[in-house]
């Protein structure tokens, strides 16, 4: 992949939730191969954006065009989605919860039992510890989580707070297993508010506010604040 | 990617799973079923005859509330975490999580009426006059339509803020001729008449709503 090819185009991409825009506009490239660190106070839209990108909310107007698909589902094998909830069964555990979920993705028999043990070392669990996940520290659990989003072997990878309640040894061996991923020409977008972990790491840096995205820096350095108030 | 059915079997196996492992649905249920068995048994103490007449109001009425438990305990596991999210975003289709869904709790209905059933024929002293055999066809044919519906109602009202009150409201009116059906007919076996008529009903209701339901699951399943 390279830069001329954008992976996702976002063309004035609006969200309203009622009278509250939560997306305002955005129009943005973003070429293959990259980590990007999507930045922005509460509010800003970060998690609408990859909400968005993620075909769980339908733009109010606007594309979102990702490997050339305008329809999410075209690609929906191509993407994977980590969310600021586990999305993982309490009651289960990692290895059946990846079981099950590899089975969405057509991932079956020896080939998932072998690719969900895989994708649970990568992220630095135990794919024989049998207790539910409910049971799971919160850094666990987020690992876990991250693992689901990788069964797929996706092109793409959307998280949304990753590093959120992990401890800083956990959440450092997660910027490195992101690292590598970008190494291996997958394009990722990490939506964060711990973005000093990522300095260093990350390609691009968007900064959002009020529902645009208002800058792009290949530094961690924070754009002025563009003082518009929310609408 | 796997085949639907593969995608139905390996979500109804986890449905089961958790059922088995929370036991959350089949104990309220059977709780509920109990209460009504009890409560009403005492409070009318009707005779053989008085049963018959009384007994497939009764006994589908305890269903219907009792399987609003299930259905609403069926999508609370999907929201918890977000787990429903997952399941969006992969590319298994919808359909097949309504089928699964709707078996899931087809076998979680039919375990509460094995077991109560035998309950209600001691405390109303049930004899079937008519061919007994038909009131499994009722039964398989009415729970069908309960929770056909119901998997696709609750599905629907997942994301309102008082879903447990919504599911009711939204199920019971065009739950009506199903009900109406399995009522006439299971007191028209009882008392020794022929159900046929309402069996047809039933079966036509089935067809009708089981169709209705998977070809609107996906615009509700991605509703926000």
């Amino acid at each position: 992949m390279t830069d001329a090819a954008p992976v996702i185009s976002v063309s004035n991409l609006i969200k309203q939730f009622g009278r509250f825009a939560a997306l305002r506009g955005v129009t943005a490239e973003f070429p293959g191969g990259k980590l990007y660190a999507v930045l922005g106070d509460n509010g800003a839209g970060k998690t609408t954006l990859l909400r968005t990108m993620a075909g769980l909310n339908r733009p109010s107007s606007g594309t979102v065009t990702i490997l050339g698909a305008v329809k999410f589902h075209d690609i929906c094998q191509q993407v994977g989605y980590m969310a600021h909830p586990s999305l993982l069964y309490d009651e289960m555990s990692g290895m059946e919860n990846l079981a099950y979920f590899a089975q969405l993705y057509g991932i079956t028999g020896a080939t998932s039992r072998a690719r969900c043990a895989d994708v649970i070392r990568t992220v630095g669990l135990n794919p024989d510890l049998a207790r539910p996940i409910g049971q799971y520290s919160q850094g666990m659990r987020q690992r876990m989580s991250l693992a689901r989003a990788l069964l797929n072997d996706p092109k793409i990878l959307l998280l949304d707070e990753p590093f959120s309640n992990v401890d800083l040894h956990s959440a450092n061996e997660m910027v490195k297993l992101l690292a590598r991923t970008r190494d291996q020409g997958k394009t990722i977008f990490v939506v964060t508010h711990q973005a000093a972990l990522l300095e260093g790491v990350a390609d691009e840096f968007i900064w959002m506010e009020f529902g645009k995205i208002v800058a792009r820096t290949r530094e961690f350095k924070a754009p002025e604040s563009t003082g518009e108030s929310r609408r | 990617m796997s085949a639907p059915t593969g995608i139905t079997r390996a979500t109804l196996l986890k449905d089961l799973r958790l059922e088995w492992r929370s036991k959350d649905a089949i104990n309220s249920m059977l709780f509920f079923s109990l209460l009504v068995v009890v409560v009403f048994s005492f409070s009318f103490d009707p005779s053989a005859e008085e049963s018959r007449a009384i007994a497939g109001g009764l006994v589908w009425v305890a269903f219907l509330f009792a399987a609003v438990v299930a259905l609403n305990q069926t999508w609370a596991r999907e929201i918890r975490n977000q787990v429903l999210d997952a399941y969006r975003v992969s590319p298994a289709p919808a359909n097949a999580l309504c089928v699964a869904k709707t078996l899931g709790n087809f076998i979680l209905v039919s375990i509460l009426e094995t077991l109560m059933t035998p309950l209600f024929i001691v405390f109303y002293r049930l004899r079937s006059i008519g061919p007994a055999w038909q009131l499994l066809v009722v039964v398989a044919l009415g729970t069908w339509a309960l929770v056909v519906n119901g998997t696709f109602f609750a599905a629907m009202s997942l994301r309102t803020r008082s879903r447990e009150i919504m599911l009711p409201l939204l199920l019971f009116p065009i739950s009506i001729p199903a009900i109406l059906a399995m009522v006439q007919a299971t007191t028209a076996i009882l008392g020794g008449e022929g159900a046929r008529f309402w069996i047809v009903l039933l079966g036509t209701y089935d067809l009708v709503f089981t169709t209705v339901c998977l070809l609107l699951f996906e615009t509700v399943l991605n509703a926000e």
